[in-house]
């Protein structure tokens, strides 16, 4: 069966981003968008390989596909919001093309920019994310039905078969921290995380 | 000597720069082919130019140098990727720019937005090199990967119809 967005449970994002975290053992990095989905990442621990975007909306999914590009053996997992994802759009022509079997994106659709006062986003009653990332060639896109589905779509998504979308209804709940704001050392962190400061510098 | 575009190739090569990620432009299309054309590097468009800098900025925190290519109207649609991910990131990103809209274009809207560009980086203290002698192409572009790298920050590469022959009007 498909599920669509309209019989999706409406979960909550901090919840389901710790339930993802918790499945992470193999040191994947995790690039976390701009605002609550970013927020939410930090609030689940703080690891090293996690890169949390402070400005740039919009280019987490294409930051994740760099980083996915440059190290192939590392899985890489990409943390966005729909009104962020919706901005970039053009990005899911390009994972499809590109194919990296490294790369799970999960978006977290409330259907609102949260973070700027809750206005609905376009298209958030009639546009379906999953539909658009089949549409641009992203075959394993799906609808998280529930908690348990949504662990589940994790643990194959991480076994390397990508590109793959986890698409999750969430409530409109804020993030429950606020991540630290300096570029410089989220980077320098991320790069250690990564293994490859020494061989980048 | 070579043609302007093999030796920008062979300056990215000999700074270990695999990734090339672009927008196509008519003038940069040799490079672009010659680019393909070579088994060193991984090529391919984007969308969008910003999409582009945000692969190039993932892939050098994952080890992997890259660069970018566009025209100046694709540049007019990063400052945000600039001000906001690459400069207070200190991503080394390499971004080359075809200049349009100077020398002989014919296209108001490329003659324009020509215009906003180096104030653009100049504002954000982003290096920026025009670049009109073939005779300097190679030691600017060594040099300057070699500092953007060396000093974490992104540099422009601005490549002249002086250099590159521009795209001609056939009135």
């Amino acid at each position: 069966m498909i599920v669509t967005a309209h019989n999706a449970k409406v979960m909550n994002r901090f919840e389901l981003t710790k339930r993802l975290v918790g499945q992470l053992t193999r040191e994947e990095a995790v690039i976390g968008g701009i605002g609550n989905a970013n927020f939410d990442l930090w609030a689940s621990g703080q690891r090293a390989q996690n890169f949390y975007m402070l400005g740039s909306m919009g280019l987490a999914i294409p930051i994740a596909l760099g980083v996915a590009i440059a190290q192939p053996h590392r899985h890489v997992v990409a943390l966005e919001g729909d009104g962020s994802l919706l901005m970039q759009l053009g990005c899911l022509a390009t994972v499809a093309e590109r194919a990296p079997r490294n790369l799970t994106i999960v978006v977290w659709d409330n259907g609102i920019y949260q973070i700027t006062g809750s206005q609905p986003t376009p298209g958030a009653a009639t546009a379906d994310i999953v539909a658009i990332a089949r549409g641009a060639g992203i075959a394993s896109s799906a609808w998280a039905h529930d908690e348990s589905d949504f662990d589940r779509l994790v643990a194959s998504a991480l076994k390397d078969g990508g590109p793959t979308i986890i698409a999750v209804r969430i409530d409109n709940k804020p993030a429950v921290a606020t991540t630290d704001r300096d570029p410089v050392q989220i980077r320098e962190r991320f790069m250690r995380g990564l293994g490859v400061r020494n061989a980048a510098s | 000597m070579s043609a302007w575009h093999e030796i920008v190739l062979a300056a990215l090569k000999a700074n270990d720069v695999k990734l090339v990620v672009y927008v196509p432009d008519r003038v940069f299309t040799p490079l672009i082919k010659a680019i393909h054309a070579d088994s060193y590097f991984m090529a391919f468009p984007a969308t969008r130019e910003e999409e582009a800098l945000g692969i190039i900025s993932g892939a050098w925190m994952g080890g992997l140098r890259g660069a970018v290519l566009m025209q100046t109207s694709g540049f007019a649609t990063i400052p945000n990727a600039l001000a906001s991910l690459v400069v207070p990131s200190q991503i080394p990103a390499l971004i080359f720019v075809s200049e349009r809209g100077t020398l002989g274009e014919f296209n108001l809207g490329q003659a324009l937005v020509c215009k906003t560009m180096r104030p653009v980086l100049d504002s954000l203290a982003v290096e920026n090199i025009t670049i009109t002698r073939q005779d300097e192409l190679a030691f600017i572009i060594d040099r300057s990967i070699k500092q953007a790298v060396a000093t974490q920050a992104p540099v422009t590469f601005i490549l002249s119809p002086l250099l590159t022959g521009g795209k001609v009007f056939e009135a």
